[in-house]
């Protein structure tokens, strides 16, 4: 009980401050939170890579890579690579929407359907997406498509699970009250249930997001002449481990830039469930 | 709109094979334009009524049927929007404006002729003019229950099903809704079913009283209230004929009768 009283006070007081003093909290405890992770990178780094016979990796500090992010922004190659990307988790995520919505909207809506396809789902989302590879190389003759089946594959499963259960918690005084204004069923999904499920949508849209940069790193390893993933492996393969650490670096930033976006756009569409 | 109820029985299915009996053989005949209260303890099934009423719940045994102005009767087997069903919260989608929310029934049966006109008219009518372009979430629980009262009247419904729509406002705001609500009926002159578990209210707003109880609920009397409108609770005869109710309501309930 005292754990819960004292959650309980410390949620109030944040809640109480205005968004100009929660920027400023967020900014400051971010910082903090920065700082220590610098801090552990050089002390870690420092008790690794300064050892004897480990001096060629001193490009794996804080410093050398830092600075080899800024060469890298003056990089066409760079870009090319951070826009092959995106466009890689873009066109993955987006196949995936366009599968994964209506189906999470079908079997959220029919609960017969949910029955039949939930073991199934269940035993194929948790098969690692990577674990695809061999057969997406078998499958399609370009590096190309076969990323985006893999990146399809990792996030078909949380858009469609997102999606149907915001449509089971979809306020059932809102289906009565459309039902008794003449809805139709497809009525019913247009304007009550697609609209209502937005928020977990924007939710699947996320984990999707997360799930689809996490894997595309690794499938950029394939073969193919572009992408963050590709440059960390060359910068492997040319002992450049400052620009190695570099990329790593920019996939960290990129990533947490989208998710961010994501986030911002979800706080517009977070409808309060009180009317 | 005439509803005639014949032999109304509801149970639930509840999980694990148990059945809950609900209503049990309810009979009642509501003749147009009336305003007809159904009172009862909570939980004695009134939502459960009116969601028959509405078309969104099957009947166990029994029938429920409609005429229009001398029409054939038609028995009720689906949701109707001119039998329009107001319920106990709110249930505003918040994506839509007030205007959007008033308008959202006309949309989807494709009623557009001067929609926007109609809206305006009743958000006056309404006293939302402020808030036509506002979000539901930023309304009060009044405010709210306002807008919910013009999307149902704003098809011209021929019944207008109430479940206890006024039981989460303040006195005050009860008071002025009540008021709207009878000064609505009188000049639309559409049948009103009521549910409410308040004496007060259903004496202010019924000219007849439909008494719910037992386990399942029964209709255990049917009382018509000769007073005037607009009541008020401060007249003589409001306190007179609810002095004479409440003598009934122990009679018929508890069988104490005189
Ligand atoms: N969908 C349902 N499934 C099972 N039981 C229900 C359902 N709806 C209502 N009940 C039960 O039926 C009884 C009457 O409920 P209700 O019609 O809501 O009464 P009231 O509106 O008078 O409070 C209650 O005991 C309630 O638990
Ligand atoms: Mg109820």
């Amino acid at each position: 009980m005292q754990i819960v009283r004292h959650l309980q006070k410390h949620t109030k007081s944040y809640e109480k401050s205005g968004p100009e003093k929660k920027l400023v909290h967020s900014l400051f405890y971010g910082l903090v939170g920065m700082t220590f992770f610098l801090i552990i990178w050089v002390v870690v780094g420092y008790f690794v890579f300064r050892r004897p016979g480990y001096e060629q990796f001193s490009g794996f500090m804080p410093l050398p890579a830092v600075n080899a992010l800024f060469g890298l922004l003056f990089e066409k190659e760079f870009w090319v690579s951070v826009v092959a990307s995106l466009r890689r988790i873009g066109v993955g995520i987006l196949i995936a929407f366009l599968f994964g919505l209506p189906t999470g909207l079908l079997i959220g809506f029919y609960w017969k359907l949910r029955m039949i396809t939930n073991t199934p789902f269940q035993f194929i989302r948790m098969i690692s997406p990577l674990s695809w590879m061999p057969i997406a190389l078998l499958l399609f003759n370009e590096f190309e498509s076969a990323i985006y089946f893999l990146i399809t594959m990792a996030t078909v499963w949380p858009i469609i699970m997102n999606t149907s259960f915001g449509v089971s918690r979809v306020n059932p005084h809102w289906i009565k009250m459309a039902l008794n204004q003449g809805a139709t069923n497809r009525q019913l999904i247009l304007h009550i249930v697609l609209p209502a499920s937005i928020p977990y949508i924007l939710t699947s849209l996320r984990l999707a997001l997360g799930v689809a940069w996490i894997v595309l790193v690794p499938v950029e390893f394939l073969g193919i002449s572009s992408g963050l993933g590709y440059i960390i492996n060359d910068a492997r393969d040319t002992l450049e481990y400052d620009r190695l650490m570099a990329v790593v670096l920019a996939i960290g930033i990129v990533g947490f830039l989208l998710d961010a976006t994501i986030r911002q756009i979800r706080q517009l569409f977070r409808w309060t469930w009180v009317s | 709109m005439k509803i005639r109820i014949e032999h109304l029985c509801k149970s639930y299915n509840l999980p694990g094979n148990e059945n809950l009996p609900v209503l049990h053989d309810i009979n009642l005949s509501i003749k147009s334009g009336d305003f007809v209260v159904i009172l009862g303890a909570s939980g004695s099934g009134k939502s459960t009524f009116l969601s028959l009423l509405a078309g969104l719940t099957t009947p166990t045994s029994g029938k429920i049927w409609v005429q229009e102005n001398e029409g054939p009767e038609k028995e009720i087997t689906a949701p109707h929007p001119s039998r329009a069903l107001l319920f106990q919260q709110p249930s505003l989608l918040p994506w839509l404006t007030v205007a959007g929310n008033i308008a959202f029934g006309c949309k989807i049966r494709g009623e557009g002729n001067d929609l926007s006109y109609q809206v305006n008219q009743f958000i006056e009518m309404m006293g939302l003019y402020e808030f036509a372009q506002t979000h539901p979430p930023k309304l009060s629980v009044g405010m709210a229950q306002r807008v919910c009262l013009a999307r149902a009247l704003i098809g011209h419904p021929k019944a207008l099903l109430l479940d206890e729509p006024f039981g989460s406002l303040d006195t005050l705001n009860r008071t002025h809704l009540q008021q709207e609500l009878i000064n609505i009926w009188m000049g639309e002159r559409f049948t009103a079913v009521f549910v409410t578990h308040d004496i007060e209210e259903a004496l202010l707003l019924g000219n007849r009283i439909v008494l719910l109880g037992g386990r399942p609920s029964t209709v255990k009397d049917v009382f018509d209230i000769p007073l005037d409108y607009p009541r008020s609770l401060e007249d003589d005869s409001f306190f007179e004929t609810k002095k004479d109710i409440l003598k009934a309501f122990r009679c018929a309930i508890a069988n104490e009768c005189d």
